[in-house]
């Protein structure tokens, strides 16, 4: 089977919560220099829940549709709940097991996640 | 051009994978039947240690891998075996010469003139190690900490925009104090063949007593080559990237500049006696080949080289070329200014290597998705970052050929590479 299923292929194509956020509480960068995938995650956070979220930075589609997927899924949500997500919650997101090689690009997005609800602007 | 329908009859992995569009023999190439029998036939029939034994079978053993350092220095028109000594890979290779030069000659240069020696206390020059952008991170790493190990400058060669070494800067980044320079005769991401020889010459009329390493890697098997008239001190290869098996690799070295360095890997098979005072070291190049070697390897790679012979590399080089010229006529042709294909322009000044970026599809995509139909490239930096951020590419995709390949690997490269740029397109 194809890794490129319609699914990534679309949130590759249209980024979901793609941009920067001007009022961000939270940011952060991550990269995989392997790959030269670079992430940027800004978000806005209120009473411990995540307001707003946007992804930006470049990379192949793998690394560009976790990060739409993820967003989507952790907008609205406590903090908390984003906190404890794994691996493989982001490949149940994405609906699909990744080779070594390339679980590194799916899982920048929640690493830079991870990342940045930690350091508050 | 060879026939590739008949010669891929000689690599078993096309009876495994009869689809299998091999573009990636610049990593490594795949291996004939005639190296793997060796190696098997080494493993089966006489497996023993060499140097040692004194029975029939580590004699044999100890007789073929010696023939093949014979052969090694014949095939690259060295002086004789005492000038091939075995490592584990041209990485292995370009370290090993690294640490020879620190231990042995690094102060021994300048310092050992008065002068000199009060000059560089002074602080007023500074030793300098040169290197190029083209390098693979094996030509670049080691030269940048053996300098920084040594408090001597780093040079970084640049390249001009058509990817080759610029010949004028290089000019100018030899002096009095350079002790190294370190460049590939053909680099493995543009494919640019260097002018080996004019470069060597050029370097020793200024500062004759600089040491010249070639990075050999992606130049060996490709096209003829004679290290005598290339006239570097030192020349690393690979043996897997010569249809030979992962583990070994070859390490060049001028015997008159091997019988002055002294070794800097110690243990067994490379002392004659251990006990004295002064430890008494066996003669270059045993000296620098201390434990047991990749023995199986090393017979293997004896068949890699006999395969080679019988095809001729003037043949190989001339399909390699003409295949070249090929995969750049259709790639342009077909994706315009959608494609960039970095390094020089012309089939004729590169080995047959093509790397390329596809509109702004990431180059993992690509791999990836031509990997689903058993077509292989690598995407990514290649062990080239430094060459990567001249050209302001993050990854690119490479193409790399070899003489199972024909037209029609291209055809299935380029048919894919059409469905990829529309599954990928955000329209
Ligand atoms: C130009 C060049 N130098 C050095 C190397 C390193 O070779 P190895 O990994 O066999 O040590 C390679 C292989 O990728 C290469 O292409």
């Amino acid at each position: 089977m194809s890794l490129y299923q319609d699914l990534i292929l679309d949130h590759y194509r249209n980024p979901r919560n793609h941009g920067t956020l001007k009022k961000a509480t939270h940011r952060a960068a991550g990269s995989n220099p392997l790959c030269g995938d670079t992430l940027q995650m800004d978000i806005i956070v209120k009473n411990d829940i995540i307001k707003d979220v946007k992804f930006s930075g470049s990379g192949c589609a793998i690394s560009q549709a976790s990060a739409s997927l993820l967003t989507e899924a952790v907008k609205k949500k406590p903090i908390k709940e984003a906190l404890s997500m794994e691996p493989k919650d982001v490949l149940e997101l994405l609906n699909m097991g990744l080779s070594p090689n390339r679980l590194k690009c799916g899982l920048l997005s929640l690493e830079t996640l991870k990342s940045a609800l930690r350091h508050k602007r | 051009m060879l026939s590739s329908k008949i010669i891929k009859l000689d690599f078993p992995i096309f009876t495994h994978h009869p689809d299998l569009v091999y573009l990636d023999s610049a990593a490594t190439t795949l291996k004939p039947q005639a190296v793997i029998d060796a190696e098997k036939e080494y493993l089966e029939q006489y497996s023993s240690n060499v140097g040692r034994g004194l029975y029939p079978l580590a004699e044999t053993a100890t007789e073929k891998f010696e023939a093949v350092r014979k052969q090694v220095s014949a095939f690259i028109g060295a002086k004789g075996p005492q000038e091939i000594v075995f490592t584990a890979g041209t990485t292995a290779s370009i370290n090993l010469v690294a640490q020879l030069i620190e231990k042995s000659l690094f102060s021994a240069i300048p310092a050992d003139e008065p002068e000199s020696r009060s000059r560089i206390k002074s602080g007023m020059t500074k030793a300098n190690i040169v290197t190029t952008e083209l390098e693979h991170h094996s030509n670049f790493l080691p030269w940048k900490e053996l300098a920084r190990a040594k408090d001597a400058t780093f040079r970084v060669v640049p390249i001009t925009e058509d990817g080759l070494i610029d010949l004028e800067a290089l000019r100018n980044s030899i002096d009095d104090h350079t002790r190294v320079v370190a460049f590939s005769a053909v680099s493995n991401v543009l494919g640019t063949i260097s002018p080996v020889s004019e470069i060597v010459a050029m370097i020793k009329s200024i500062n004759p007593k600089t040491i010249i390493l070639i990075d050999a890697a992606q130049a060996i098997g490709h096209a003829p080559m004679d290290v005598s008239k290339w006239n570097a001190d030192f020349v690393a290869f690979s043996a897997h990237k010569m249809f030979g098996t992962t583990g070994v690799g070859i390490l060049y070295g001028k015997k008159t500049l091997l019988e002055t360095l002294r070794p800097v890997i110690f243990g067994g098979g490379m002392v004659l006696d251990a006990c004295a005072k002064k430890t008494l070291y066996r003669e270059s190049p045993y000296c620098f080949e201390a434990g047991t070697q990749n023995i199986g390897g090393v017979i293997a790679l004896g068949a890699a080289i006999k395969y080679i012979e019988n095809i001729g590399r003037e043949n190989i080089r001339v399909h390699e070329t003409a295949l070249t010229a090929y995969t750049l006529k259709r790639l342009r042709e077909t994706f315009g200014k959608h494609i960039r294909i970095i390094g020089p322009g012309e089939a004729s000044e590169r080995g047959g290597i093509v790397a390329f970026s596809l509109k702004d599809i990431h180059p993992h995509d690509i791999a990836q998705l031509l990997g689903e139909r058993n077509i292989c490239v690598r995407a990514g930096e290649h062990c080239a970052a430094p060459l990567h951020r001249k050209f302001h590419l993050n990854a690119t995709t490479r193409v790399s050929l070899s003489i199972y390949n024909d037209e029609k690997d291209i055809d299935k490269l380029v048919a894919r590479l059409e469905e990829i740029s529309e599954i990928m397109s955000n329209t």
